[in-house]
């Protein structure tokens, strides 16, 4: 008999069915104003939808130069059939395109792979060695009958992934070390993290940005040449750095006070403390803010077209100063921002569906 | 007596342990560790500061503030403050400062208005509401800011027609490549009649509203207070204008190929306010809808029980409660869009950072510059936290 009743506890409350006309009085015209708002919305759409569908496919060309899409007065897909190569890989030698092809596949193969919750440990070193190794010898080139490939003439995506890939792996560390270093005892180390996250966080990244491209020369001695990609690097590091550090403390703050006084029981020193017992919990509850720090990061690269960095988004404007294509911009940034739109979505789903699944184990 | 022994044994023990001087002893370490990170940074500093003023002495470029009072011969294309190419390089500071603090401004009340709209519409009931305003937070979040500056900018600009051929959605606003032009309130003695009558406006919704509370707490009846409030503040001024005619606004007209008269916003300044608007409130709207979802459901239904209308509930009970939640994590939007606000250097608005660059790349002194630009947006970030959580110890649950 309780068998029964317990069965009966877990089932779901029934819910009936809507049908259409149902469903669109309890959503749509509930009361009056939502009536209102509804129309209202209704009438909005059938304005604003109808002229984009004409301007996006009925009236869009999708060959013929740029006399023909004006004359067609729709979307000029055509300019981007002409010009995606340079958005794409910006001034990457034309015969070479194969290299950044591969460097980017290797890349994004890294991360679908890195998302698997079963490689995360040891091997994800391994992995994220050899995708982003694979990556950078496609990318510079100079071994295996491939020519070599200057910085310089990187761009377009592959320069975009590269900065932001890299920028987070090597913010990472740094991040970690600013946490521990914030949540330390000794007030020396804890003075200078806490100094080093408020000023960092408290100024935009184009000052940081400005300070890696004409003053990170002026630090070193005057043989020491700095590549631009590598200052827009170490400019983005040392940004994200903060950020990350902060996102790592709000884990380390979550671990019970006992985990540590355990380990000091069992006669841990502090590197064996954080290496064994706090970081591994602390860093597991702090993964979906990190990816969404990633989608930070990889927005902000975006900022590299200030200092001269031909981003995807500079590819992007620079393939409008072509004066055969000129006022295709609605064209181009559509492109572009598709493109950035996939991947900040992809890592936004993908955050949340690891608070939900990570969450599980400590639902009550 | 012996216990006592005992135990001031074991207490003396590590006391001296502590006064060791050996490398096995934690405050020793803890010392060693302080002093060679501290000497490891100055170092670094010294050595980075050297490097530096060999470079700079090698370049012979001056360092240090002087450059403040030289003239920089440029022309600001905007400002709040009378500005002329003879002006200092700490004059145009100062009117680019005034320009990242009007954008801002602007754009934190207006961001925090329409995140609000937004935050209430993703959990609204109307599902086309509801998933109009998802669809909305999904798109801009996923889109870098500099992507949609150069879009507004690109539409304000090459999008709209020339000033003789302006749109004109309203009579005497006119939207052109030269950016939004309003009517502007002209030199006209109807002005102190309007200041007036808002002030008593006021002063009677005020009255009025005290004794309608006491009515309601003897009677239980009330009067709508909303709409009558409003048309008593904004009517008779409303009324004045319209009585003083065509003298109280001074209307853009068109003159030739460009406009005369009105107030402008330059499509820099509109386009930098569309873009760090839209951008926040998406961010905005996302936190007022956690933190209305944070507040407990029996909220709601004691309130529905109560009798209250969902509105009144909104505004009296949920609202109030979410505000806790809501608050810290604003503020730090606050805080990103006035930094953000630096993406002016992008689309050629001239604020702080990019009257800045201008020096710097005329004058060569890169570290004066970035450093002042640091300074000022330290400054902006403290001024604003501290309000923000003076703001927030306000509205704190009261425990005891």
């Amino acid at each position: 008999m309780t068998e029964i009743v317990n069965k009966a506890a877990s089932l779901p409350p029934h819910r009936p069915r809507l049908g259409l006309w149902a469903w669109a009085r309890a959503n749509l015209f509930s009361s009056w104003y939502n009536t209102a708002l509804t129309l209202a919305f209704a009438y909005i759409a059938w304005l604003v939808i109808p002229g984009l569908v004409k301007w996006g496919f009925i009236n869009a060309s999708l060959s013929g130069d740029a006399a023909a899409c004006r004359a067609a007065g729709g979307a000029c897909w055509s300019f981007i059939a002409e010009k995606w190569r340079f958005i794409l890989f910006g001034t990457f030698p034309d015969d070479q395109q194969w290299r950044p092809t591969l460097a980017m596949l290797a890349t994004i193969a890294t991360l679908v792979i890195s998302a698997d919750r079963r490689t995360w440990g040891r091997p994800l070193l391994f992995i994220w060695g050899g995708g982003l190794g694979f990556a950078a010898l496609m990318m510079f080139g100079g071994v295996l009958g491939m020519d070599f490939v200057p910085t310089g003439l990187w761009g377009g995506l592959p320069l975009t992934l590269a900065l932001s890939v890299v920028g987070l792996g090597a913010s990472f560390p740094l991040g970690v070390l600013l946490a521990l270093g914030r949540t330390s005892d000794l007030p020396v180390m804890r003075g200078l993290s806490v100094v080093y996250i408020e000023l960092v966080r408290g100024v935009p990244l184009i000052s940081i940005l400005f300070m890696a491209s004409v003053m990170l020369p002026l630090f070193l001695p005057q043989d020491v040449p700095i590549d631009k990609l590598l200052r827009a690097l170490i400019g983005i590091t040392l940004f994200s750095a903060a950020y990350v550090a902060e996102v790592v403390r709000g884990g380390l703050q979550a671990i019970p006070r006992g985990q540590v006084e355990a380990s000091k029981a069992l006669g841990l020193g502090y590197w064996q403390r954080q290496r064994l017992i706090i970081l591994p919990q602390a860093l597991a509850l702090v993964i979906p803010p990190l990816v969404n720090s990633f989608i930070a990061i990889f927005k902000d690269t975006s900022l590299v077209i200030i200092i001269g960095l031909l981003d995807l988004l500079s590819t992007a404007k620079s393939a409008l100063t072509d004066p055969a294509w000129r006022g295709f911009y609605k064209e181009a940034y559509l492109f572009v921002g598709v493109i950035y739109f996939l991947f900040c979505y992809a890592l936004s789903r993908y955050s949340r569906h690891l608070e939900t699944v990570l969450g599980q184990g400590r639902k009550r | 007596m012996q216990s006592f022994d005992g135990r001031a044994k074991a207490d003396a023990a590590p006391r001296a342990h502590h006064l060791t001087l050996s490398i096995n002893n934690p405050t020793v370490r803890a010392i060693l560790w302080q002093v060679g990170l501290g000497l490891l940074v100055a170092l670094a500093g010294w050595y980075l500061a050297s490097n530096t003023m060999a470079n700079l002495a090698r370049l012979s470029i001056a360092s240090g503030f002087g450059f403040l009072d030289r003239e920089a011969g440029v022309q600001i294309g905007e400002s709040l403050i009378a500005t002329g190419p003879r002006d200092s390089y700490g004059n145009i500071f100062v009117v680019g400062l005034l320009n990242t603090l009007k954008v801002s401004g602007v754009g934190i009340v207006l961001a925090t208005l329409l995140g609000i709209l937004l935050g209430i519409a993703r959990l609204s009931r109307n599902w086309l509401v509801a998933r109009f305003a998802a669809f909305y937070v999904e798109t801009i979040r996923n889109i870098p800011l500099l992507l949609q500056l150069f879009i507004w900018y690109a539409l304000l600009t090459e999008g709209l027609p020339g000033p003789r051929q302006a749109l004109e959605p309203l009579p005497g606003i006119f939207l052109s490549n030269r950016g939004l032009k309003l009517p502007a309130p002209a030199d006209d003695p109807v002005w102190a009649w309007v200041a007036v009558l808002f002030a008593l406006g006021v002063l009677v919704t005020l009255a009025l509203s005290a004794w309608n509370r006491k009515r309601q707490l003897a009677t239980g009846q009330r009067l709508p207070m909303a709409p009558i409030g409003a048309a008593l503040i904004l009517l008779p001024p409303l009324l004045a204008i319209l009585l003083a005619g065509g003298g109280a606004l001074d209307v853009p007209v068109l003159q030739g190929f460009n406009f005369k008269g009105g107030m402008t916003l330059s499509p820099e300044f509109a386009a930098l306010l569309f873009g760090l608007t839209l951008y926040t409130a998406a961010f905005i709207g996302e936190i007022v809808r956690s933190g209305i979802l944070a507040v407990p459901k029996g909220q709601t239904e004691a309130a529905t029980a109560l009798g209250l209308s969902r509105g009144t509930a909104m505004r009296l009970v949920i609202l109030p409660q979410a505000l806790r939640v809501i608050i810290p994590p604003t503020t730090s939007q606050f805080l990103n869009l006035t930094k953000n606000s630096s993406l002016a250097v992008a689309i050629g608005y001239p604020d702080f950072v990019a009257v800045a660059n201008t020096a710097i790349n005329q004058t060569g002194q890169a570290v004066e510059g970035v450093l002042s630009i640091m300074i000022v947006y330290l400054v902006i970030s403290l001024a604003l936290s501290g309000f923000m959580n003076w703001y927030n110890r306000r509205v704190a649950l009261v425990e005891r």
